[in-house]
């Protein structure tokens, strides 16, 4: 079987799979949910201000929940003993990496398509700068979150407290990422620096670990 | 090898004396900060001493996912349990400088913020090997060494980008540091290696005799299963 086939396979699956049982898309959207009414109430935040903490407060939103989706990545194919048929299947492993990041990227995309709306809503949002911008930011952001969130998930079902396990492994390692997600969007927001330096970090930090994660993946696959 | 081990002792307890000497009563008092700036010779080595531990920890980790032999796997291991110990000293002795000097006991600069992370990166290394259940751990392990330090360039590119508060570094690039305080930070580096060098020695030692325990203990069970 080539690499398409296989990719294709995997992330049609998973989307079936979510699409029947609408799991992690129902605990993401309630949660960001949450955290939007919960961040409105702690900051009260005027329209000039919200501008400037938007940006932060959307992503680490966006983060958090991305979580819920993340970790039940590879914790489904435990059941059954699924990943061990992985394991054993002459099928190469990146394919299957690739499926699940694409997946898991869908899914936050989704949920960002829906929540976006509310925030703009809730805070008084108005776009000072290039709003197109906030496009290649949002998808080369959530990919970052994404690719290393896979990554690492796939680590973490290999520990005990799993679920815990996750946010601590990525948020450190996510740092560069988050900073350059949020002060892309505060500097399109605001309109009043360019995004530009951030965006290439962002496309330099996807490109790095996104190669990464395809090289070790096996091996990280092999470890039971 | 023993012989060796209590030889690398005694230099370093005499090393560290003769520093402790050399930074607290040798060294000229600084014109502008006084006293206060003395914690510069415990600062700067164990930043020094912690990023070449971590450097350490990056090299056996790529050797250990190359080779496979559990001796890199423990060095990566003792390398990172050491270099967290002299970043946390790093980052303790940082904000006491700080405050009387700036002001401030924290601020967001660049070369705080990426010592910060890298202690965030390495703890969460160390979490990872004392969570894991995996009979693997040390390939696992190896994995997120590798990430961690990739990121660092990262984590340095995005903190760049904001202004920086630190002094820039007096070493090098025509710094202006007296060549006596030189002299004490450098012998006062000297010190510090021999320290890591020394814990870093005790604690492969208690690796290697742990792994060996746990290794006979297993031999043992699979011979006597009845009990």
């Amino acid at each position: 079987m080539s690499f398409l086939t296989i990719t294709r396979a995997t992330l049609a699956k998973d989307i079936r799979l979510e699409w029947r049982s609408k799991d992690a898309i129902n605990a993401m959207l309630f949660f960001s949910l949450l955290v939007v009414v919960i961040f409105s109430f702690a900051f009260d935040p005027t329209a000039e201000e919200s501008r400037r903490i938007a940006g932060g407060l959307i992503w680490v939103a966006f983060l958090f929940a991305a979580i819920v989706a993340l970790n039940q990545t590879w914790a489904r194919e435990l059941r059954n003993q699924v990943l061990d048929a992985y394991r054993v299947s002459p099928a190469p492993a990146n394919p299957l990496f690739l499926a699940k990041a694409l997946g898991n990227f869908i899914f936050v995309i989704v949920l960002e398509a829906l929540m976006t709306p509310l925030f703009v809503m809730f805070y008084k949002l108005r776009v000072l700068g290039a709003a197109w911008q906030l496009l290649p930011i949002a998808a080369l952001g959530t990919w970052a979150l994404v690719v290393n969130g896979t990554f690492f998930a796939a680590i973490s079902i290999r520990t005990r407290a799993r679920e815990i396990m996750l946010p601590l492994l990525l948020f450190p390692l996510s740092i560069p990422a988050l900073l350059a997600m949020v002060n892309s969007t505060t500097a399109v927001l605001t309109g009043e620096e360019s995004a530009r330096f951030w965006i290439a970090l962002l496309v330099a930090y996807d490109v790095v670990f996104t190669t990464v994660g395809l090289l070790l993946f096996e091996t990280v696959l092999e470890a039971e | 090898m023993k012989r060796g081990f209590t030889i690398l002792a005694i230099v370093t307890g005499l090393l560290l004396s003769f520093a402790l000497y050399e930074a607290l009563i040798a060294a000229p008092t600084e014109r502008t900060m006084g006293d206060v700036q003395r914690i510069f010779y415990y600062h700067v080595p164990s930043a020094w001493t912690a990023f070449l531990l971590f450097l350490i920890n990056f090299v056996a980790s790529v050797v250990y996912l190359i080779r496979r032999d559990s001796k890199s796997d423990i060095i990566a291991l003792v390398s990172a349990e050491v270099g967290v110990v002299f970043c946390t000293v790093v980052l303790v002795t940082g904000p006491i400088w700080a405050r009387p000097v700036w002001g401030i006991w924290w601020t967001w600069d660049l070369r705080l913020t990426l010592t910060l992370v890298l202690w965030l990166i390495y703890v969460s290394y160390l979490v990872l090997r004392r969570f894991s259940t995996s009979s693997q751990t040390a390939k696992l392990a190896a994995v997120l060494a590798v990430f961690g330090a990739l990121d660092v360039p990262l984590v340095y590119f995005s903190i760049w980008f904001f202004r920086t508060q630190h002094p820039s570094p007096v070493i090098g690039n025509g710094g202006s540091l007296d060549p006596r305080m030189a002299q004490v930070l450098l012998i006062n580096w000297a010190a510090f290696l021999c320290l890591a060098w020394l814990m870093s020695w005790t604690r492969f030692r208690l690796e290697v005799l742990k792994r060996e325990v746990e290794e006979a203990q297993s031999l043992q069970s699979l011979l006597e299963p009845s009990r």
